[in-house]
């Protein structure tokens, strides 16, 4: 169930690692959340402060799988170099892709996306493309190389939640066996609870714990909701119905009127 | 030789990348790097000759979403 690139995840939880208050917090919320999954970044460093050192050993400290990201890339030469810097960095394959085409909804170009996901999976790596819910161009990065997508909930650090759901759970019958991911826009619990139960099988978020009042709470909600939404699905959930259907047996009912 | 060193102009003696990490500060450090726009794995820092004017990015782990 959570595969991907052959590695089993013990949940479908992956965090991110920006906007905390503080280092601690940052641990301490990934600490509550079980999260399997932490993404990182690439940043400019400082000889003389060399603040990236710190926080390196922070997330080794953490014990998760790491994914690194692209963010902030608005070309393919842009993302694929900074894929092969952050691959020998993390020392990993993996590379959340973000190839951004717009600057108000940080939607992803999706033919650079494409171009770059073809040419980082031919050189080896184990691509993870932050993309839309259009099956076409999910059919395209399949085809690239891509055995992982990422669609968009809502627009990155929105919290809008699902914003297509029509749309989302189309993907999700389309592609019944790509390990899909939900990526960017959850602001509350009950949305992952909601794509979870959809049947994709994680979700990705940042904002949503860190800028919450108390991020550490916030990250155990999200892994109590991912796991409701886990159970559910599993559990096979009734099919809904337009008319009402009485629970309670009407045979035997008292004739009282 | 002026450089451009994550988007600052330095005046470094060097000649390789590989010197101008240590002279900057990076020695040991967990950093990528790039020289005009092209990724210079550590094994090649020490063959990468540079020249006047080169743009230098190095790169840590940071924060990400």
């Amino acid at each position: 169930m959570h595969d991907f690139y052959g590695t089993t995840l013990a949940n479908g939880f992956m965090l991110g690692t920006a906007q905390y208050p503080s280092p601690a917090i940052l641990a301490n919320a990934f600490k509550r959340s079980g999260a399997s999954v932490a993404t990182v970044s690439l940043r400019r460093e400082s000889g003389q402060d060399r603040a990236g050192q710190d926080f390196w050993q922070l997330i080794k400290d953490l014990g998760v799988h790491i994914l690194p990201n692209t963010a902030g890339c608005h070309s393919v030469k842009e993302a694929v170099t900074t894929a092969h810097m952050a691959r020998e960095v993390f020392d990993t394959k993996w590379i959340k892709l973000e190839v951004i085409g717009e600057e108000d909804t940080l939607q992803p170009d999706v033919f650079g996306l494409v171009e770059a996901a073809r040419i980082l999976s031919e050189d080896g790596f184990q691509v993870f493309p932050y993309t839309t819910e259009d099956l076409v161009v999910a059919d395209r990065l399949l085809h690239a190389g891509c055995e992982v997508l990422m669609p968009w909930g809502a627009p990155i650090g929105s919290g809008l939640g699902l914003n297509n759901i029509f749309g989302l759970r189309a993907m999700r019958a389309h592609f019944p066996d790509v390990p899909l991911v939900i990526d960017a826009g959850l602001g509350l619990p009950s949305q992952a609870t909601a794509a979870i139960e959809m049947g994709f099988d994680a979700v990705l978020l940042n904002t949503a714990v860190a800028k919450a009042g108390d991020p550490a709470a916030m990250a155990e909600a999200f892994a109590t909701a991912i796991k409701a939404g886990q159970l559910a699905r599993a559990a096979d959930p009734m099919e809904p119905r337009d008319m009402a259907a009485p629970s309670t047996p009407v045979i035997g009912k008292a004739f009282l009127v | 030789m002026k450089l451009q060193l994550n988007g600052a102009s330095i005046d470094a003696q060097v000649t390789t990348l590989a010197e101008l990490l240590v002279a900057e500060g990076f020695g040991g450090a967990k950093v990528a790097t790039a020289v005009n726009g092209t990724f210079v794995p550590a094994l090649a820092r020490a063959d990468q000759i540079l020249n006047a004017g080169d743009a230098i990015e190095v790169l840590a782990p940071m924060q990400g979403g």
